[in-house]
């Protein structure tokens, strides 16, 4: 919430009439980035061209009913849904971390260490990235809401919160506004010019995703828009203390404060190895998993003509042509944070986490009616279409 | 104390991002970093729609003074809604609250609750409570008016042997009467305490349009500390007779009213226009019509919107007004300035309102 320069300031007052003796009334002015309310984009993209603004529209009022249907069913027994997860994932985590405290036995340290992947797994994937995109806060409780939660992963919440909910699900896959194709590092669309820096991009990939908590923190401070003037250095250097505050916990937890009570059984190496595992194996996953969302094959990017003008269903149209799902089991979804239905998600970000299910088939169907792709494929394959393309891209695009 | 807070801040470094009590609270649900709870011990029912619940609270509640209110949080269908209630418990107790079916969260306290479920609580507040030192008294009671009277009564009467109280409590029929038994025994027991319950249903309403009718209930009504809680009608006609007939002139010691009020009407009409409502640090915009409290257009988008009383007296709903102006749903004023702390449950967008929330 850093750069956010659009809300009106009401320090100047922008006096449009004094009512009632010497109050000042503040100018309210609207907020940029709302959809047009008809019409259709400059350009419309190539995979929905065959659509008129008027199946556009009708297409945008029949998802619209999709959402309103489970905004409708909404209630009690989702409720008690993410608190189960809590209590597991917390479950999971106090055991993982108390079998590290003896893991100078080779059984407790595999024990703690698979646990405490797949807590810290669940953690981000299904409680803090739902979390923080409000899916809860219909509940109206403060234990579980997207301004109070903090997740077990380095980069701040809230820094999160501005690059991937503000930016990444309004831009999605508009290449020069999302940020997230290739996060300033990798090269993940033919549009973007090629340098010989580039050549590196399988390399930075593989290096990226043991370390991947650590890259999104970097990615978050937005360093880019910083050196191209569109951030304050006050804003950034307050973003960088946050990262470090949050860093340092992180690290203490992980690396100083969990091995050192495992000392006590002469397990504090073996616990500070353990833990690192365990960041790995989350990061590696979380890595593979966030690279399935918007890059394997059948995920069209954009320019930003087609966005310009967009309206509530081009907007749609754009989120289910430039997201991929990932096919599987349900233990699969649960373990994906149900990024696997990254289509249905990027629709309705803001819908709670274990609803998407059901709606895929829906949602499926409508993009048959419509005649536009909806990809999906099993997790091995979408993996190895998205590093194809990171291998194809580090080329330099083939003369005509 | 200071222990445990260094043991918690120890803790706290092992549990991050969570707090020890997010961990403490898997074995134990009153614990929470953010919001006190309360375990529900016991249910009793009083009358066909009303139960006492007694409740465990967890560490950060207050004890009551006898005739507070306290917030109570509860869910209906996954979403969390609050009101107040009066303790009816008598201070240094195990606090209670007594509630009547009136309205879904209400009707579910009364319904549902069970030993073991988890409340959601703010510490009590509040200033409808005894009298700093002993002077006679009388209480006029309306309906569930009596549960903070009651909490007096229970506080006063059996531990305080100069303690004189008058009790009028009129209910539509006896069985809709809220602790008449209790009140009976102790009426029977304690001589300085009286009783009259004054059924509507047989008698209609209680007459406050000359001083008659209380001159026949209560001849000394005069020189008592006058205690009054119920629907509105009932404590502005308890009002008005006070401001006529109560001897002014009289020392203030006597002839005192004080009251509690339940509900408040919104007047101001309907068919206003909203506006745009800009929830801005939560990055929420919702339009809202004209006649629809801000505190429930912020509850309804998701937003954590503090509140309390839903009535326009506690200022637990405090938010500052960034932009735009606001409709006081009570009178219809139409004001607002920057920066000005504005009672969400009372006021309505009146155009494009930008709140710091």
């Amino acid at each position: 919430m850093t750069t956010l320069t659009d809300k009106p300031d009401t320090a100047e007052g922008g006096s449009t009439g004094a009512q009632s003796g010497s109050a000042v009334v503040a100018a309210v002015k609207k907020r940029p980035g709302a959809l047009a309310e008809t019409g259709s984009p400059l350009l419309r993209p190539p995979a929905a061209a065959h659509l008129s603004d008027e199946q556009v529209a009708e297409l945008g009022r029949e998802l619209d009913a999709i959402k309103d249907d489970i905004l409708a069913k909404r209630g009690s027994s989702d409720a008690a849904y993410i608190r189960r997860m809590i209590k597991i994932q917390r479950g999971l985590e106090i055991s993982g971390r108390a079998a590290l405290l003896v893991s100078k036995n080779k059984a407790a340290w595999v024990t703690g260490t698979t646990l405490l992947s797949f807590a810290k797994i669940l953690e981000n994937m299904e409680l803090g990235h739902n979390i923080l995109h409000g899916q809860w806060d219909w509940m109206r409780d403060p234990d579980i809401h997207s301004t109070t939660w903090e997740w077990d992963f380095v980069t701040p919440a809230r820094s999160w919160q501005h690059t991937h909910n503000d930016l990444h699900h309004r831009w999605t896959n508009v290449v020069g506004k999302d940020n997230d194709i290739g996060y300033n590092l990798l090269r993940m669309d033919p549009q973007q010019e090629w340098k010989p820096f580039n050549l590196g991009n399988p390399l930075y990939n593989a290096l990226l995703a043991p370390v991947f908590e650590w890259g999104i923190a970097v990615y978050d401070l937005e360093l880019v828009d910083y050196r191209e003037g569109r951030k304050s250095k006050e804003a950034l250097v307050k973003d960088l203390k946050a990262l470090g505050r949050k860093a340092l916990k992180q690290f203490t937890k992980d690396y100083a404060a969990t091995p050192a009570v495992a000392m006590l059984t002469g397990s504090g190496k073996q616990a500070l190895y353990g833990t690192l595992t365990a960041n790995a194996v989350r990061n590696v996953w979380a890595h593979a998993v966030i690279f399935c969302g918007h890059f394997p094959d059948g995920t069209d990017t954009f320019t930003e003509e087609m966005v310009d003008g967009e309206t509530r269903g081009d907007w749609y149209v754009r989120q289910m042509i430039g997201s991929a799902n990932i096919s599987g089991s349900k233990f699969m979804h649960l373990m994906t944070g149900n990024l696997s239905h990254q289509i249905e998600h990027h629709l309705f970000p803001d819908l709670p986490s274990n609803r998407y299910a059901e709606v895929a088939p829906k949602v499926q169907e409508i993009c048959r009616r419509y005649g536009l792709p909806y990809t999906t494929g099993p997790i091995w394959k979408q993996v190895g279409s998205t590093w194809a393309k990171i291998f194809r891209l580090a080329l330099p695009p083939k003369k005509a | 104390m200071i222990r445990l807070r260094k043991l918690a801040r120890a803790a706290s470094l092992l549990t991050t991002p969570l707090a020890p009590e997010d961990i403490l609270s898997l074995f134990n649900p009153v614990f929470s970093a953010r919001q006190l709870r309360g375990v529900v011990t016991r249910v009793v029912p009083e009358t066909a729609d009303s139960a006492t619940i007694f409740f465990r609270p967890g560490r950060g509640w207050q004890a009551h003074r006898a005739g507070q209110w306290a917030r109570i949080g509860v869910e209906l269908n996954g979403v969390r809604h609050w009101r107040s209630y009066s303790l009816s418990a008598p201070a240094g107790e195990d606090p209670a609250i007594t509630v009547t079916d009136m309205g879904a969260v209400s009707g579910t306290l009364v319904r549902t609750t069970k030993p073991g479920d988890v409340l959601f609580l703010a510490p009590p507040q509040g200033d409808f409570v005894l009298p700093e030192h002993p002077r006679p008294l009388l209480m006029l009671t309306a309906g569930s008016g009596i549960t903070p009277v009651m909490s007096m009564v229970r506080t006063l009467v059996p531990h305080r042997p100069d303690a004189d109280v008058v009790l009028i409590h009129t209910a539509r029929t006896a069985a809709d009467a809220i602790f008449r038994e209790e009140l009976a025994e102790l009426a029977d027991q304690f001589p300085n305490f009286k009783v009259t319950h004054w059924f509507t249903g047989e008698r209609g309403r209680l007459d406050f349009s000359s001083a008659a009718g209380l001159d026949a209930l209560c001849p000394d009504w005069r020189d008592r500390a006058a205690y009054a809680c119920g629907p509105e009608g009932f404590l502005d006609a308890a009002e008005a007779l006070w401001e006529s007939e109560a001897a002014p002139g009289t020392s203030d010691t006597a002839a005192t009213l004080t009251i509690e009020r339940f509900s408040t009407s919104l007047a101001g009409g309907e068919g206003h226009d909203g506006g745009l409502v800009t929830f801005e640090a939560s990055d929420r915009e919702v339009e809202a019509d004209g006649d629809t409290p801000l505190l429930d257009v912020g509850e309804d988008a998701g937003v954590l919107m503090p509140s309390g009383c839903r009535m326009g007296i506690c200022h637990s709903c405090l938010i500052p007004l960034r932009a735009g102006q606001i409709r006081d749903l009570r009178t219809g004023e139409v004001h607002g300035e920057p920066g000005q702390l504005i009672q969400t449950c009372v006021s309505a967008a009146a155009g494009p309102v930008n709140l710091d929330l």
